[in-house]
């Protein structure tokens, strides 16, 4: 613990190499929140269970809590602050905000890049699917409802683009209009 | 009043302005925020529910590479004060409150010592190596053990767990008894819940020591409570405290507490004069952050035959925890106060017993006090029904007030401000298709299935509330501000932490001026900013912080009209204000602006005489009451007889909540206090064992709901506009979870009913269903 070993690590980010001296034991998360100063990704539990971490690493969702800087060696991180292309939000986050699919928005980001894995593995989900898909991320606030409204919105823009406006959800609900 | 003049952005289901920050990953919540040379703050807790501490060796962890610090209680306790309550009963007894254990701990979770270190692993590192003799001491989990004769004490200095009685005792309860044709009885267990905002507490303290400055930082629903608060603990004075609420990633009541670490973080930034930050854990949260509910009732209803409910009587024990946190004490006596529910009752009692044990403090969470009293009345409403064969609709119009008898006084003392329970009952039938239903539960139960229907009809009290039932004043302060650009600065005092009122009260706001709502950006959180404030809690912050705005605003526009008027070569009488726009009557095409006014409001070389240049207004509301949001929810299930799951085949909800600035956040606070209730009642509780110890620590224990639990809402309101503030709205944040938990329990045991099962405890697991089949079965 006196001189604790530093392992060279070189992860990509966004887009952005980042070359860093990382002990073993420190979390991704935490690599990209205190290294890479990308605040986005937050942590509720530091188990797993919560999924407000939920980071893609090689495309893949992963709970960055729960990984190792060390383990993401070599591998490409999106973030949610890199989800967004152009001053452009990624669908599933036009679809967040579209039907009110957060509140306090801790889990949001988590919640948002496990909702663009789903649509990249299955682009036309039923609401069962999504709802199946969400599981590892805990919302306190919304009731889900609304985050499988998103989702589902999201899986519409990207079905017919442009501008063909989706029905924002399947059930009764208010129009949404935009701000 | 202004809200009247509308360029149509009320009511309407706008997104939230809000959310483009949050869905980016850009929004700052405490633990983003960073200070030069800040230091991290770990803290030791007791593993033991009680225990006397025989000595803390901190040599090794202050040894540690990269710890600053390492103090216990003798360092602190003096210099940190005592945590507040602001809702001690008159005799109660109570345990002085200090941020870390003296001599004794007393709940699994309490602080014992605190590490200050560079970063956070290493002061993690050093918690490790400090060494803790504990010596075991009797523990009292059970709150009806702890009353026995022979109990182990919380606090042994006490004398006794009984920390305090409260009774409310209205209407003549022995008439109503001696003219009851029938009297019901049942006992009903308001399991303990784990608020678990999926955001962990924390704060962040910077000592400025050239101006004696302190800024605390901090993940709060309350930052005007904490500095009204905290200064009598840490010895730094109300003007020279500014508290943060950052972006604060939920709460529900958990974060509307003044806790041990933002007075210890506070002391340590001074006394180390670095800046110190503390971020709670999971395991953390869950042990040392407070619970809600947790009361055991023995409730008797007093009935006529033909389902007249005449009175009820309560005698309920509450189980405190340990400590007194800030409302502790007050929050079950909601429970009384609402015990009467929708109904006409002519007498209510409620004893009350206040106890200690060695768990962690009980306080506000989503409802606080109510979903009990809603849970009690509701149940109690279909156990009547079915003991006296009577149709549960019926009986709860048979005793619903009329429309035309509100304000209506309820056997509890309190004024319901406006109502019409049996419109909502009505709407939310039709949209259950309830006939159907009934015909389609008939069919299921013929071919053996376990089918259910259950109703909640919900009153609850929100806007808390006229500050002559609250501890330091229940109005609200808001501050409406046009800038010399003509761009509009919105301040509250209310602390909104996920509700969306940066974007409701710029609805209003732009309406009332005027104005687009891109022009208006609204301030919150901050108290150098927004002097003075009560906050976000008991659903209150539109209907009090929004009419404060109003008021702001009213003020604002009569400084304007008498500007113009100036401007204009006119009377203020003859001068009209309509969307934004001044203009003398009669000659509409001359018209000033907001923009125009403003300049001259600040340049102020063209203002009439005796006019105070600027144009900004401040307000206190002080609401005259309470308002009474009301609704019904009707939910199917279907019970599995071999696993005893609950599927959700239908849930219909009909809120009343006065008008609507926003429908979509109206739905989402109601979808959100849903599933809550679907929680409460299938999952949740706090399971601490005979030793204290608390088992359901982390989410893999205490399971909240998930996305693939929440059924498919058909969700409606109506409209029953409040006389207490003059938009007429009430309030909706936690009706969702005051009218859902009775409405899915009453389904559930509806479903279980032909089994012979009358009642069961919540949470209603696959594994309690399961067995309470098996049990009918044999």
């Amino acid at each position: 613990m006196n001189n604790p070993i530093h392992i060279k690590v070189n992860i990509k980010v966004n887009g952005v190499a980042h070359q860093q001296e990382v002990e073993p034991r420190m979390l991704l998360a935490h690599f990209l929140r205190d290294r890479c100063k990308l605040t986005g990704t937050h942590l509720g539990c530091e188990t797993t269970l919560c999924g407000a971490c939920t980071v893609l690493l090689d495309g893949q969702a992963v709970k960055s809590c729960t990984v190792l800087a060390v383990q993401a060696d070599g591998a490409e991180i999106t973030t949610i602050e890199g989800l967004a292309k152009n001053g452009q939000l990624h669908p599933v986050q036009q679809g967040f905000w579209e039907c009110h699919g957060l509140q306090c928005g801790y889990c949001t980001p988590g919640m948002i890049l496990a909702g663009v894995q789903l649509l990249q593995r299955s682009p036309h989900p039923t609401r069962e699917e999504i709802a199946h898909s969400l599981e590892g991320n805990l919302c306190r606030c919304t009731g889900y409802s609304h985050i499988i409204d998103a989702v589902d919105f999201a899986a519409r823009q990207m079905a017919a683009p442009p501008p063909a406006k989706a029905k924002a959800t399947a059930k009764a609900g208010p129009k949404i209009k935009s701000a | 009043m202004a809200a009247k003049k509308s360029n149509g952005y009320v009511g309407r289901a706008l997104k939230r302005v809000e959310d483009p920050r949050l869905i980016q990953g850009l929004a700052s919540y405490l633990d983003d925020l960073i200070l030069p040379g800040q230091l991290h703050a770990a803290l030791l807790r007791s593993p033991y529910a009680h225990a006397r501490i025989n000595s803390i060796k901190t040599d090794a962890a202050r040894a540690c590479p990269g710890v600053v610090g390492v103090f216990v209680g003798a360092d602190v306790n003096q210099a940190c004060g005592v945590i507040p309550c602001a809702a001690l009963m008159p005799d109660q007894k109570a345990p002085q409150h200090t941020v870390l254990a003296s001599d004794r701990v007393y709940f699994v979770g309490h602080p014992v010592a605190v590490v200050v270190a560079a970063d956070r692993y290493a002061a993690r590192d050093a918690l490790d190596l400090i060494e803790v003799d504990y010596e075991a001491l009797p523990v009292v989990s059970d709150p009806e053990k702890a009353l026995a004769k022979d109990s182990p004490l919380t606090h042994p200095h006490l004398g006794t767990n009984l920390a305090f009685t409260w009774t409310l005792a209205q209407g003549d309860l022995a008439v109503a008894f001696r003219q009851a044709d029938r009297v019901i009885k049942q006992r009903m267990v308001h399991q303990r819940l784990i608020p678990m905002a999926i955001e962990p507490r924390g704060c962040l303290a910077s000592w400025h020591p050239g101006e004696q400055t302190l800024t605390l930082y901090t993940s709060t629903q309350i930052p005007h409570l904490v500095r009204t608060l905290l200064p009598a603990m840490i010895g730094v004075p109300e003007n020279k405290l500014r508290v943060v609420a950052p972006e604060v990633g939920g709460g529900f009541g958990s974060k509307l507490n003044l806790y041990a670490e933002e007075a210890l973080c506070s002391h340590l930034a001074m006394r180390l004069r670095a800046p110190v930050k503390w971020i709670e854990t999971r395991r953390e949260n869950a042990s040392a952050t407070i619970h809600g509910r947790d009361q055991i009732g023995e409730y008797e209803v007093a009935v006529k035959k033909d389902g007249t409910v005449l009175a009820v009587k309560a005698r309920s024990i509450a189980d405190l925890g340990a400590y007194n946190q800030l409302l502790t004490p007050a929050i079950p006596t909601l429970t009384g106060s609402m015990l009467s529910g929708c109904y006409k009752l002519k007498a209510v009692r409620m004893d009350l017993l206040g106890v200690y044990t060695h768990k962690m403090a009980t306080d506000a969470y989503r409802g606080a006090g109510r979903p009990e009293a809603t849970y009690t009345i509701e149940r109690l409403m279909d156990l009547i029904a079915a003991e006296l064969s009577l149709d549960r609709v019926q009986i709860r119009q048979k005793n619903f007030p009329k429309p035309a008898e509100f304000p209506f006084n309820t056997a509890t003392g309190l004024t319901y401000d406006s109502g019409n329970y049996q419109g909502a009952l009505k709407k939310a039938q039709e949209l259950a298709g309830w006939t159907k239903l009934l015909q389609q539960q008939a069919a299921a139960r013929k071919a053996g299935a376990l089918f259910g229907i259950g109703l909640s009809t919900y009153v609850e009290i929100c806007a808390l509330g006229p500050s002559k039932m609250m501890a330091a004043g229940g109005w609200e302060w808001g501050c409406v501000r046009i800038e010399m650009s003509g761009k509009v600065t919105v301040i509250t005092g209310a602390t909104p932490h996920g509700q969306g009122q940066e974007t409701s009260f710029a609805q209003l706001s732009a309406d009332a001026l005027g104005v687009p709502m891109e022009d208006i950006v609204v301030m919150r959180g901050d108290t150098a900013v927004a002097h003075y404030g009560r906050d976000t809690y008991g659903s209150r912050a539109t209907v009090i912080g929004g009419t404060a705005i109003l008021m702001c605003i009213d003020k604002v526009v009569a400084k304007a009209r008498r500007l113009a008027a100036h401007l204009l070569g006119t009377k203020e009488k003859q001068v009209e204000f309509k969307q934004g726009h001044f203009s003398v009557k009669g000659s509409p095409k001359k018209t000033l602006g907001w923009k125009q006014l403003a300049a001259e409001a600040y340049v102020a070389k063209n203002i009439p005489k005796d006019f105070e240049p600027g144009l900004e207004a401040s307000s206190f509301f002080e609401p005259p009451n309470c308002t009474y949001p009301f609704g019904t929810h009707i939910v199917a299930v279907e019970v599995s007889r071999e696993t005893g799951e609950v599927r959700i085949l239908k849930y219909v909800a009909v809120d009343d909540c006065g008008p609507q600035i926003n429908p979509l956040l109206v739905e989402g606070q109601v979808q959100g206090g849903i599933a809550h209730s679907l929680g409460q009642v299938l999952f949740e509780r706090a399971v601490y064992d005979e030793n204290g110890q608390l088992l359901t620590g982390e989410f893999m224990d205490y399971p909240l709901p998930r996305a693939k639990d929440i059924p498919e809402y058909i969700m409606d309101s109506t409209v029953t506009p409040s006389p207490s503030n003059p938009m007429g709205i009430k309030g909706v944040g936690e009706a969702g979870t005051i009218g859902a938990t009775p409405a899915i329990a009453n389904a559930i045991l509806d479903a279980l009913s032909p089994l012979g099962i009358r009642h069961l405890d919540l949470p209603l697991t696959p594994e309690k269903v399961w067995r309470a089949i098996q049990k009918k079965k044999h």
